[in-house]
């Protein structure tokens, strides 16, 4: 059973007719890492932002059909009929996201691995020292910032900060991350150390990750979905995407005929 | 030919800047040879009864400090709704509206207290001159708000949204954090600006001889006093004027110059 199940799919943004996003099926499998690809405007992103119902920070967007969550208790919840508060914090807790610009907030690098775990009601100090602890060596960081855990976020490299983001993502113990370009904005050093702890993450949760960059995710992926203006062309093991892709388009694609 | 327009140009810059500057110097030098002249550590001890300024120093800090705790959570809630709440049209009137405040004439914002508090109330009080200062400096602060707030990054937002935040606590834990800079040098520059004014207590608040602490009465007011100081015959209370006329720039000057010192020091 894949920890999110999207069926029949379609995405429409506000004040547009036409859906970005059409009739997409797609599983998210559990402890697997599943890559997006496909050219600028294909809606991989799009997707993404699909699953943990970021979009709804921006009203009128009009989804159809289903995303099936499956949590660890093999509960299964349709995302798409969230409408309460309560209910949304819950879903962005078991669901984790990291975006393309590292987004520390404005607080002390304690309070940033902090702040999830202090919304989900964590209180004691005790805990939350330990929890923010195994945050940060869980993201490679504690080693770089254990000395320095109240001084500002802000003073980190850009590297640093995507990891601390992650930390961040990665203490409120959620089962999905999604990440959307993680290291787009970063140099090679830090997005091989990003790439590294992605995979190094696949034993606790299950991810999706969006990328323009091919290489990556035929490094790290497990499972590779090509999409194309709004629609999913292909999906299969990555490994089969790459070397031997059954639609024309996506071997257009991966062989850089088109992007 | 390009290098003599580029020259030509480039001296005319030159000369208006200097013009300018030129003026503003004069100000300053007449304004610190005429003011230090009849400085005296003194003006701090006494009242204008007893030829001091230290009630209308006081009594100036009161009523903008009064206005300050009027109009800066106002400013900034309108300021946070326009920038995070308000969508379409609606905001964009409350946007439009604040900006032509901002430039209403102060004297304007004086006659509006006298006719809606002054006149019912039935005489000058310090609380009318306090809420025609706030009403000077609310689009200010909304102004300096929506402008900052505007300033930080959506991806920030989408950051807490994305841990389970909440749409408000986000506002108030990350991005009013992100902004804390911006705003309160916004506020500063604010709280300068209607700590000089005179017109919108000409005849809100008047002024004072004595010491005051009552708000329901005529206060006493830095401003307003000097300017009916410099209209006295007398070259004693002219010399007071332009003492006091010393005295609220270097003021002036002090809060400003800590804006900007506020912001080179986070940057």
């Amino acid at each position: 059973m894949p920890v999110l199940n999207i069926k029949k799919f379609s995405f429409t943004y506000p004040g547009v007719d036409h859906p970005s996003l059409k009739d997409i099926n797609l599983p998210i499998k559990r402890h697997k890492i599943t890559a997006l690809i496909g050219p600028s405007g294909c809606g991989k992103s799009t997707l993404l932002r699909s699953m943990n119902r970021i979009h709804d920070l921006y009203p009128g967007n009009k989804y159809e059909g289903k995303i099936e969550f499956t949590d660890t208790d093999k509960n299964i919840s349709d995302i798409l009929d969230i409408k309460k508060e309560n209910e949304f914090i819950e879903l962005r807790q078991k669901i984790g996201m990291i975006f393309q610009k590292p987004t520390p907030f404005p607080m002390s690098i304690f309070d940033n691995v902090a702040y999830g775990l202090k919304i989900s009601g964590v209180k004691n100090k005790t805990e939350l020292a330990d929890r923010v602890e195994i945050a940060l060596k869980g993201s490679a960081l504690w080693r770089e910032v254990h000395d320095r855990l109240d001084k500002s976020a802000m003073g980190l490299s850009g590297g640093q900060q995507q990891r601390l983001c992650i930390a961040r993502a990665v203490a409120v113990k959620p089962e999905v991350l999604l990440f959307d370009e993680p290291t787009s904005a970063l140099d090679p050093i830090s997005t091989g150390a990003i790439e590294e702890l992605i995979v190094e993450l696949k034993k606790d949760v299950s991810i999706a990750i969006v990328t323009h960059n091919m290489q990556q995710a035929s490094r790290i992926s497990d499972y590779t979905a090509f999409m194309y203006l709004g629609d999913l062309v292909e999906y299969n093991k990555t490994e089969n995407i790459f070397l031997n892709p059954q639609e024309k388009k996506t071997e257009d694609y991966i062989t850089g005929r088109f992007g | 030919m390009r290098l003599l327009i580029n020259k030509i140009f480039l001296g005319l810059s030159i000369f208006s800047a200097l013009i300018g500057l030129a003026f503003l110097a004069w100000i300053l030098t007449t304004l610190f040879i005429k003011g230090l002249g009849s400085f005296h550590f003194g003006l701090f001890l006494n009242d204008l009864i007893d030829g001091g300024l230290r009630n209308l120093i006081v009594g100036q800090f009161i009523l903008a400090g009064i206005a300050s705790l009027i109009g800066i959570p106002l400013g900034m809630a309108a300021g946070i709704y326009i920038q995070e709440y308000g969508r379409g049209r609606y905001a964009d009137i409350i946007r439009d509206l604040s900006d032509i405040m901002m430039s209403a004439p102060s004297i304007v914002i004086g006659a509006f207290v006298y006719a809606v508090i002054v006149v019912p109330t039935g005489g000058t009080s310090g609380f009318a001159g306090a809420i025609a200062l706030s009403i000077m400096m609310i689009p200010v602060v909304i102004n300096t708000t929506d402008n900052m707030l505007s300033l930080v990054p959506r991806e920030l937002r989408e950051a807490g949204i994305a841990l389970g935040a909440s749409k408000y606590k986000v506002i108030i834990d990350i991005v009013i954090k992100a902004a804390k800079v911006g705003i309160m040098t916004g506020i500063l520059l604010a709280f300068a600006r209607i700590i000089g004014e005179t017109a919108p207590l000409l005849f809100t608040s008047e002024t004072s001889n004595y010491f005051s602490l009552d708000l329901t009465e005529s206060f006493p007011s830095l401003t307003v006093s000097i300017y009916d100081l410099a209209n006295e015959p007398e070259e004693a209370s002219r010399d007071l004027a332009w003492a006091a006329s010393f005295i609220l720039t270097v003021l002036v000057l002090i809060i400003n110059l800590s804006g900007r010192f506020i912001t080179r020091n986070k940057k």
